[in-house]
């Protein structure tokens, strides 16, 4: 289960992109259900490469269409970072 | 109104640097798409793209010259010579002054840019090279190939994205079709393999990591490609007078813009250019039996593309036959419109179909006749060719045998 802050982070990001309250971005929102766009998810996902300095595959991004899926993916690539880095966090 | 004939093709690309090696490539199905070799592609994330091989512009200009001309620009006046002699156009004084030229170009002289930006933003230097400027600029093409030729008629360079050559096609021919010019030199040109591109594209997530797979179901994306396609149309009355060989007429010309958006296609948007272009062809839609798709690769633009085509020719939808050659020579942005026009007025004249290489699996949401992998022998008398640009603005051109 993701840290409750990664879980904040990435909704924070997500309603700062579409213009939405954050409460409005639920764990389990669709994209379909936030109304958003094929251009829409390509800021989206640039914003969270940003905010976590990771780069996300277009393959990974490809199969992701919620927000929970979302955080699933930011976490693994975290893993993967720090593993890499060998480095926490 | 003229009716208008094609007379003179250039073509210099990933296929083959001239129109012969461009022909022979598209129907063999070779693939021109390979690891990008013009910058250190490490930090990119898609690794492919179709360059243009063993390009030495000293073969072709002074090296003096050359230093003058983006890349991009040359391949405008590479392709340009070759179309204007394949034309036997005597460039006569009169024929100079009336001759229209128009170039298509999406992103212009992209590498000297990013070498200037270089230069400033990472080398810390305080000067840049003094040609960036006229390198830059989008309209070079036009201008060397006028200065090449002694052209000194109307000029000028259109920049709708991946729709740019097609609107050139379809200007020159309604300048000539409308008496306005007498012959136009018409196409397109481009150079995209600059780093600081290539990551624009990259963040836009539509490129490849693999190979360009058009209409297929596991199909990735687009792959960038670079060159550049130049036809000659003139009067028919006056080609027919010069005894000079004609590869086809332009019968048609549609245009639409979707106004819906900025990257996303509407197949209303795509449906209208080619109904538009029928129209102005004054030809009935079972006339049609190819279509050069723009057939980009990517999963919304084929799908898009199909839904158009299937609401423009309903029945007949089923009975014509399509095909991407990007799947070959990748997607040339500025130039594609004029590359696959030729394609087209090829296909139609010498009876042979390009295929849709790269094709593995079958897509529901694309289920026409895409000429999968092997070209087809196939006697055509009527074939289309559509560019659908980013921005939502849409060309169909109609050719016809002649």
């Amino acid at each position: 289960m993701p840290a409750d802050d990664l879980i904040q982070r990435v909704r924070s990001v997500v309603a700062k992109n579409k213009g939405i309250p954050e409460d409005a971005v639920s764990l389990d929102a669709t994209f379909a259900d936030l109304g958003m766009d094929s251009l829409d998810a390509v800021n989206l996902l640039f914003a969270l490469e940003e905010e976590f300095n990771i780069s996300i595959p277009d393959q990974e991004a490809r199969t992701i269409n919620s927000v929970r899926g979302m955080v699933n993916g930011v976490q693994a690539l975290l893993e993967k970072k720090s593993a890499e880095t060998g480095t926490s966090g | 109104m003229h009716r208008v004939a094609i007379t003179g093709l250039g073509v210099i690309c990933a296929l083959g640097k001239n129109t012969q090696e461009f022909w022979t490539s598209l129907q063999q199905g070779n693939v021109g798409i390979g690891p990008i070799t013009a910058i250190d592609r490490s930090c990119l994330r898609f690794q492919n793209g179709a360059e243009v091989r063993d390009y030495n512009p000293h073969e072709y200009f002074q090296p003096k010259h050359a230093d003058l001309m983006d890349r991009f620009a040359q391949f405008a006046v590479v392709a340009a010579r070759e179309a204007v002699k394949d034309a036997g156009l005597e460039l006569t004084p009169e024929v100079c002054s009336t001759t229209a030229v128009i170039t298509g170009a999406c992103v212009g002289g992209q590498t000297s840019e990013d070498q200037g930006f270089y230069d400033i933003y990472r080398a810390n230097r305080n000067r840049v090279h003094p040609m960036t400027i006229p390198k830059t600029m989008a309209n070079a093409g036009a201008s060397l190939i006028c200065m090449e030729l002694g052209i000194t008629g109307a000029a000028f360079t259109i920049s709708t994205a991946c729709s740019s050559a097609a609107h050139a096609v379809g200007l020159g021919y309604s300048m000539v079709a409308s008496g306005a010019a007498p012959v136009a030199v018409v196409g397109g040109s481009e150079a995209p393999f600059s780093l600081g591109l290539l990551k624009a594209w990259e963040a836009l997530r539509v490129v490849s990591p693999g190979t360009c797979r058009p209409f297929s179901k596991d199909r990735s994306g687009m792959i960038l490609g670079e060159g550049g396609a130049m036809l000659v149309l003139e009067r028919m009355d006056s080609a027919k007078a010069r005894g000079v060989h004609i590869y086809g007429e332009v019968a048609g010309f549609g245009m639409s813009s979707d106004a819906c958006h900025i990257t996303h296609p509407s197949s209303d948007g795509a449906a209208a250019a080619m109904q538009r272009a029928l129209s102005n062809a004054s030809i009935a839609p079972e006339r049609i039996g190819y279509i050069n798709a723009h057939g980009t690769g990517t999963e919304v633009n084929d799908s898009t593309e199909t839904a158009a085509i299937r609401k423009v020719f309903a029945a007949h939808a089923d009975r014509l036959a399509i095909s991407s050659t990007k799947s070959m020579h990748g997607h040339t942005l500025g130039a594609a419109g004029a590359l696959e026009a030729a394609a087209a007025v090829l296909a139609m004249h010498h009876g042979v179909l390009p295929p849709t290489a790269n094709y593995t699996t079958p897509d529901p949401a694309c289920d026409l006749d895409v000429i999968p992998n092997e070209a087809r022998k196939a006697d055509v008398d009527c074939c289309l060719s559509n560019s659908f640009a980013f921005g939502g603005l849409n060309a169909a051109l109609v050719f016809k045998r002649a």
